[in-house]
């Protein structure tokens, strides 16, 4: 493609170019991830080790112990399991609560729509922080208070997804539609099994923004799930502080293995991921 | 505007097309039943119930006096909000350094033929996916005064290091990094995509006629993009001005911080004065300054982005 006569000018050209970005990223990347590697191998040091001048690098003896005594300092077990738990139940939850809303706001005609639709919307511009208060009371007097539904049930609905979910089901052709109409199948039957898997990437992407919200929160579990037992992964992680004194050792193996099943999704679902965070923007 | 005006016109007239929207809009209920009425108890309800009650005084045992600006007025005369007020524009300040960064980066894993961007990029998208208290946590220790390996590396180079998350001149700018590395990888996603949507041509024409790299960036790719940079303007200073995690983690240690009050945002005294000090009214009133004050400065960027934001 490019011209003869410039070649050997541009290659050259290109060539250091491409070394000095070479040079930009993997600096770039050095930052990015060095702090990881240095939290693993803190991880893997006894605790007089981490407090020697200058550092070693890598670990005189390779102390696996540190993250067994994670276990052992909180409920670390239960808390991973809340975890997963939580997050697996409110992305399943709004995954089928916001399609069907997002369906009918997008598909059908009904009265009120555009009202209701803009009382969805108004919800959107609302920051969490100033929901926590009265959903605190709410929790509190349903008798919820330190249980997993009380960090299950606000996640379960959210006007975000709806909001996405409709921009996706409103691209769909109406054709799709009119032959299952002409059929005689139901409106449930409809959504269910004609537009539900057309719009298959937006659910994917919304299941991992909604799995990564979930797994990341911490004022929420902070205020309503004081009990250790019952606190997720993000909040127990806090409580591995010392009050004046901190095992870095083990608290960085408790760090290191709360990050590992969002970095496992993560390489296992690359593509959903950067999608599912490209569409995010609005969710905060 | 003239179409959505003729309908209503034309509707008394035939009645057939009013008649369609009828079928189904029984249905239509149902689908928003589940959603709506979540919606309507776990946000709706705190939205209206949070600012009716930053009108009153909370009894000790329930129960609320109206006291009409009341808090709004002890809110003004903290100290500490005024405090946490400068510190969350500082963070968001801090916070716009993402963008810059993202973008030399999104500019540089455009270059054609280069090699390993899917593995820079993963790379890059790491400290993103990582649990913020879990990040938090690590650069704590980075940061350790004593033993942390920043000041062990400063140290080689003979640079005094300090104790970064307690000293107070120094925890909000600590807490700031990690913002901005925590988040660097999705603005990087969202430039790398803005970047792939502008024509080829453009550039080719530009080099054509003489245009150099650094001039092909400020008078194409920096244009073409300025839509992308302001979303995710927009985005960071809503995602900044609502710091907690960080914060949190890094410095309202239940250890006496010195630097506490030098790094608290706005999230974090309300947390502290709802759930810590039980002082409800007062947090109420934080809370709906605080989404003034993100409403506002959206607005503002909204206002601003004619001047400098080109639409093709």
């Amino acid at each position: 493609m490019s011209d003869r006569l410039l070649a050997p000018r541009s290659a050259r050209g290109s060539l250091l170019g491409s070394v000095a970005t070479h040079a930009v990223l993997v600096a770039g990347s050095v930052a990015m991830i060095g702090p990881f590697v240095w939290q693993v191998l803190t991880a893997l040091k006894s605790q007089p080790e981490t407090a020697t001048v200058p550092p070693t690098l890598l670990p005189r003896e390779w102390l696996w112990s540190n993250f067994a005594d994670v276990f052992a300092t909180i409920p670390f077990g239960t808390q991973l399991v809340n975890s997963l738990v939580v997050a697996g139940a409110v992305t399943i939850g709004q995954l089928a609560f916001c399609s069907l809303g997002a369906y009918a706001f997008a598909r059908l005609e009904f009265r009120g729509r555009e009202v209701l639709f803009a009382l969805f919307l108004s919800v959107l511009m609302v920051p969490k922080q100033l929901l926590v208060l009265p959903q605190y009371q709410i929790m509190s007097a349903l008798g919820l208070l330190n249980s997993l539904p009380a960090l299950i049930l606000p996640g379960l609905f959210s006007a975000f997804g709806t909001f996405l979910l409709r921009q996706f089901f409103a691209t769909i052709p109406k054709e799709f539609e009119e032959a299952a109409v002409l059929d005689g199948a139901g409106r449930f039957r409809i959504f269910f099994s004609v537009m539900l898997p057309l719009v298959k990437p937006a659910l994917a992407a919304l299941a991992v923004i909604t799995v990564m919200h979930s797994w990341n929160d911490l004022l929420w579990p902070l205020v309503v799930n004081t009990d250790p037992a019952s606190m997720p992964i993000s909040a127990g992680l806090t409580s591995l502080q010392g009050q004046e004194w901190t095992n870095y050792p083990v608290l960085m193996a408790g760090a290191a293995m709360a990050s590992i099943p969002m970095l496992l999704a993560y390489l296992a679902l690359q593509r959903q991921f950067v999608q599912g965070i490209a569409l995010s923007g609005t969710k905060g | 505007m003239t179409q959505l005006a003729t309908p209503p016109a034309v509707r008394p007239a035939t009645p057939q097309p009013a008649r369609r929207p009828r079928r189904t809009h029984r249905s239509a209920y149902l689908f928003i039943a589940p959603v709506g009425l979540g919606l309507l108890v776990f946000y709706l309800y705190p939205a209206v119930s949070t600012f009716a009650l930053s009108f009153t005084e909370w009894g000790p045992f329930g129960g609320h006096t109206f006291t009409g600006l009341d808090n709004y007025a002890a809110v003004f005369q903290l100290e500490t909000f005024w405090t946490a007020l400068g510190n969350t524009l500082l963070y968001m300040v801090i916070g716009l350094l993402t963008l810059p960064i993202a973008i030399l980066f999104a500019v540089l894993l455009n270059r054609e033929g280069l090699r390993g961007v899917a593995v820079y990029r993963t790379l890059f998208f790491i400290p993103f996916i990582t649990l913020p208290v879990a990040s938090g946590l690590v650069w704590k220790w980075l940061y350790n005064g004593d033993f942390g390996l920043l000041n062990q590396v400063l140290q080689v180079f003979g640079i005094p290091g300090t104790y970064w998350v307690s000293n107070p001149d120094t925890a909000l700018f600590a807490i700031g990094v990690v913002q901005v590395w925590s988040q660097v990888g999705y603005y990087l996603v969202i430039f790398i995509a803005g970047i792939k949507a502008v024509p080829k041509e453009y550039w080719e024409a530009a080099e054509i006629d003489g245009a150099n790299a650094w001039q092909r960036f400020w008078r194409i790719t920096l244009p073409m993009l300025s839509p992308t940079i302001f979303f995710c303007t927009v985005i960071n200073v809503i995602a900044t001005l609502q710091i907690f995690d960080l914060v949190y983690v890094m410095s309202a240690s239940a250890t006496a911080n010195p630097a506490f009050s030098a790094s608290q945002s706005i999230v974090s005294l309300f947390y502290e004065k709802a759930f810590v000090e039980a002082d409800k009214g007062t947090a109420t009133a934080l809370a709906f300054l605080l989404m003034l004050l993100i409403g506002a400065l959206t607005f503002v960027q909204f206002r601003l982005q004619r001047r400098w934001v080109h639409y093709v």
